[in-house]
């Protein structure tokens, strides 16, 4: 479903760009399309509710946020797959798993405070499977972009 | 601007805390939410700018929920460039529009022999690929060998957050 009108179009778009850091930071967008700020918080809101919106806030970076985040891949046989999915799911320190068109089929991301913790993690996960995890630390982030437009209805 | 009660300045752990699912949604959300943590906005907006600057913040924004805006499909783009070249070609693909997560990865001689990820994003999966195209274009001679992995299932999806339990 599209987004309700161009209004939220280009809120959307704007402020996926970067809110400034300012104490009003809705005021030029309300200016410009001549509606008042409580009227861009309540848009927000709505797509947020809607759930166009997945956050508004800061964008920090992982190692920022102290925090050890590991890529592991494992090529599970399809016959064990959601066993292997139960096992991997279970562990808290797992945020993320996706299943992938690759003969490494399961691409979860490992993460903890602590890199030992996280290794031990991995380490068991291998054992219990009795699969050797594909593990790819992060060696350096390049992240810059990522700016979806979205379209007016 | 004074206002009365005193001031504090809490450290970067509390204000990370505070704002890892979201600054509030109102006509002065960062004063609202130096109110909450019991400092001054100036001081607060000062201390964003000086994250931002330093690279532990990316960007303020509003994120959209990819899928929700159209953009149904994402493709796990993996690269292998030459060593020396990476991370030149790296910030540049992680400059593209359509690119969310890039990052350089080891090679496992014999398991895995891509060092770059660039995370694509398309309405379909053909947009996708003509974006991964594009990448190829871009990186011209510099370029051994490519491949896509799309998602077939998420299998669990929780944010990458603070452990609340300390």
């Amino acid at each position: 479903m599209p987004v309700p009108d161009e209004i939220d179009a280009d809120l959307l778009n704007t402020y996926q760009r970067g809110i400034p850091l300012e104490s009003e930071p809705w005021a030029p967008f309300a200016r410009r399309h001549g509606i008042s700020e409580q009227e861009v918080v309540r848009r927000l809101q709505a797509l947020q509710e809607g759930g166009f919106i997945s956050r508004v806030g800061p964008m920090y970076d992982g190692k920022a946020m102290g925090g050890d985040t590991v890529l592991v891949a494992l090529a599970v046989p399809e016959e064990r797959f959601d066993e292997v999915t139960e096992l991997v799911n279970s562990y808290p320190e797992v945020a993320h798993n996706y299943r992938r068109g690759h003969a490494y089929n399961m691409w979860f991301v490992a993460t903890s405070d602590d890199p030992r913790a996280t290794a031990a993690v991995i380490k068991e996960i291998g054992e219990r499977s009795d699969l050797e995890p594909l593990v790819l630390p992060k060696l350096e982030e390049f992240f810059l972009g990522l700016y979806l437009e979205v379209q007016a209805p | 601007m004074n206002t009365a009660g005193s001031k504090h300045e809490p450290d970067d752990e509390t204000i990370f805390r505070a704002t890892q699912g979201g600054i509030p949604l109102s006509p002065h959300p960062f004063r609202d939410l130096a109110e909450r943590l019991g400092c001054d906005e100036a001081w607060l907006l000062e201390r964003f700018r000086q994250y931002k600057s330093s690279g532990q913040m990316r960007r303020m924004a509003v994120v959209p929920n990819h899928y929700r805006i159209g953009y149904r499909a994402n493709g796990m783009s993996v690269w292998n460039l030459p060593p020396e070249k990476v991370g030149e070609l790296g910030r540049r693909i992680g400059a593209l529009d359509f690119v969310s997560h890039c990052y350089e990865r080891p090679l496992i001689p014999g398991r895995w022999e891509y060092n770059l990820f660039a995370m694509v994003h398309g309405h379909d999966r053909s947009e996708v690929e003509e974006k991964v195209r594009e990448i190829r274009e871009l990186l011209a001679g510099d370029y051994l060998d490519h491949t896509v992995l799309y998602s077939e299932k998420i299998l669990k999806k929780t944010g990458l957050r603070f452990r609340t339990d300390k």
